[in-house]
């Protein structure tokens, strides 16, 4: 492991359940343990599991907001504009019987209804979308938790916002949430390599070809992780070498393993052996990235 | 029309390889793939006699540069971060927009387009017991839950049409949008959870879902035998909270070995004693007695985050 200066990797998957927090906790233990500056950046929002698996103080919590339209009836002559601007359907206008509404869950903030009225009708509030919270686990590591409110249309701010308050970090991890719409392009697009756990069957190579391509398109660097190897079959490693992908790692499929991830421990600090597996990992993405 | 949803919270707990089973152990079956970000059950179902149809998610700005005078007035108004000076030349991300309009709207030269995104796009076909719709999200795109109601509408259109009775919905992770939009407005729940902590804390948020939408809720332990303490810590709370267990099902390699043969555990080993268990699993749930189940008891729990 050497000195860089400030390191991003994103850990993800397209398909749920494959193994990514798995990776991204041990990964960031080992580095820890070894005495270097680590940040965890735990990106899956919606389901937010990373500190089960590590934990600490928590330092502080942070709220996110979006900024919602309030419109004062008072001043406003129900001309229909800021319905005309509105191209989320989050406001409800009614002519006729002088209604004017805004739909808080549908309202994205862009913030064009506040242009769009002339009349001085329109002033923002405060909505809390969810929460990033910072967890201190010695002098040297730290997580940082987004986790959103149950029913918000979209986690991508609070992704961004946990993503900016590792931003000093001399090397930080972002465990990304599940897929490749939005919330996984938020997380991954300001890391430098891009770390794609599967696994040998047929869905999780499916998955990853959508992984690759969405990857291959925004010209980010990634490599890929098997896990759970031994079951299925070798059709995902016969498509990486044709397509020279680099695989970084493999995860045995093993009982043990899948025991000390179903109680939250780490399988590093169980199996010191993997420790060296994981540096091994650092070492290799380090390569690709100073390449 | 019966519409039973497959759920789980935690990704890879086995949603699909159960859905999957379902919907080859029933026959005259319509099956709806929700999953639109990375939809597999169609690699066991093999639908054939594809139709499909192209859905626009949003718009994305684009700039015409023959008219734009670089007066940067659209970066100042974009809330999303999306455009900037990039080489001295105003850029818009496509990323980063949201198709909001805004910049279009203000550009003093009129030099800001909006494109439809619609590369996304649904399909029905054929498979061996029934019919099956499902979609794909394109790449970074929105999953607001608007194209799971697609695949949904096209569903009930299909039973409709052909008078099938049974939809299987195979729903997708998590607890945001397209969960509620797979959710609203089904009869059944099966909640796939594994014996993982993980996977337990996310099936009690995926509960408190249903419970809300009063939709009667079944879980189902998946892979059992790899913690057997977890999975009796699972059945205390599923019996304290009154939310029945339709059953448990061993972790079993031939799962995989059917996945690669096109093929679902039930098709695949009929005698094993997966298969066994989930067949019995999917004959108790279609008889449960609608009576007995105290929906409002379910719908009183208050499961506590953290």
């Amino acid at each position: 492991m050497t000195d860089h200066s400030k390191l991003k990797i994103a850990v993800a998957s397209g398909k749920g359940g494959t193994g990514k927090t798995l990776v991204s906790t041990n990964l960031f233990w080992t580095i820890q343990k070894a005495g270097l500056p680590v940040t965890l950046v735990d990106c899956d929002a919606e389901e937010p599991n990373v500190a089960e698996f590590v934990s600490g103080d928590v330092l502080h919590t942070h709220t996110v907001t979006q900024n919602i339209p309030v419109i004062n009836t008072e001043l406003c002559v129900f001309c229909g504009k800021c319905f005309e601007y509105c191209n989320y359907n989050a406001i409800v206008y009614l002519p006729d019987s002088h209604f004017i509404q805004v739909v808080e869950d549908l309202c994205h903030d862009c913030g064009a209804c506040s242009v769009a009225c002339q009349f001085g009708a329109i002033t923002e509030k405060k909505k809390q979308l969810g929460t990033v919270k910072s967890i201190y686990l010695n002098s040297h590591a730290e997580i940082i938790e987004a986790c959103a409110d149950v029913g918000v249309y979209s986690p991508v701010p609070i992704i961004k916002k946990a993503i900016k308050e590792a931003s000093n970090s001399y090397l930080a991890i972002y465990d990304s949430p599940p897929g490749i719409s939005c919330p996984f392009i938020a997380t991954i697009e300001k890391a430098d390599f891009v770390v794609l756990v599967t696994e040998p069957t047929p869905f999780g190579l499916n998955d990853l070809k959508l992984s690759v391509e969405t990857l291959q398109q925004l010209k980010k660097p990634f490599g890929v992780i098997v896990n759970r190897a031994g079951l299925g079959n070798r059709e995902v490693y016969d498509w990486l070498e044709q397509n020279n992908i680099p695989l970084l790692l493999e995860i045995p499929f093993d009982r043990e393993i899948a025991r000390i991830y179903s109680e939250g421990r780490l399988l590093a600090e169980e199996k010191p052996a993997y420790q060296i597996q994981f540096k091994e990992l650092l070492k290799a993405i380090e390569k690709i990235v100073q390449q | 029309m019966n519409e039973i949803v497959i759920l789980s919270g935690k990704g890879g707990t086995g949603k699909t390889s159960l859905s999957a089973a379902f919907a080859t152990i029933s026959n005259k079956t319509v099956v709806a793939d929700c999953d639109v970000d990375a939809s597999n059950l169609h690699l066991i179902l093999n639908p054939e006699n594809y139709f499909e149809r192209n859905f626009t998610t949003g718009h994305t700005a684009v700039i015409e540069y023959s008219t734009c005078t670089n007066c940067g007035l659209c970066a100042d108004y974009c809330r999303f971060d999306a455009i900037s000076f990039q080489q001295g030349k105003v850029t818009i991300s496509e990323i980063s927009c949201d198709g909001c309009k805004l910049c279009s709207r203000v550009c003093p030269s009129h030099s800001i387009q909006m494109i439809p995104s619609d590369k996304s796009r649904w399909y029905i076909g054929n498979y061996r017991n029934g019919k099956m719709v499902h979609a794909r999200l394109s790449p970074g795109e929105e999953n607001s839950g608007k194209l799971v109601n697609v695949v949904r509408e096209n569903a009930r259109k299909t039973a409709q049409e052909t008078g099938w009775e049974t939809i299987i919905i195979d729903g997708p992770p998590g607890t945001g949008c397209p969960v509620i939009s797979s959710v609203t407005g089904t009869n059944t729940a099966i909640i796939v959870s594994e014996p993982t902590n993980s996977g337990f804390h996310d099936m009690k948020r995926v509960l408190e879902i249903t419970a809300n939408f009063n939709v009667k809720s079944f879980v189902l332990i998946n892979k059992y035998d790899l913690n057997e303490t977890i999975t009796g810590r699972i059945e205390s709370w599923c019996i304290e909270n009154n939310i029945p267990v339709a059953g448990k099902i061993p972790f079993d390699e031939q799962i995989v070995e059917a996945m690669i043969n096109c093929q679902s555990i039930t098709e695949w080993k009929p005698e094993s004693e997966a298969s066994k268990e989930i067949i019995r699993i999917w004959k108790q749930i279609n008889q449960f007695d609608n009576d007995k189940f105290r929906t409002n008891t379910i719908a009183q729990i208050q499961i506590k985050s953290e």
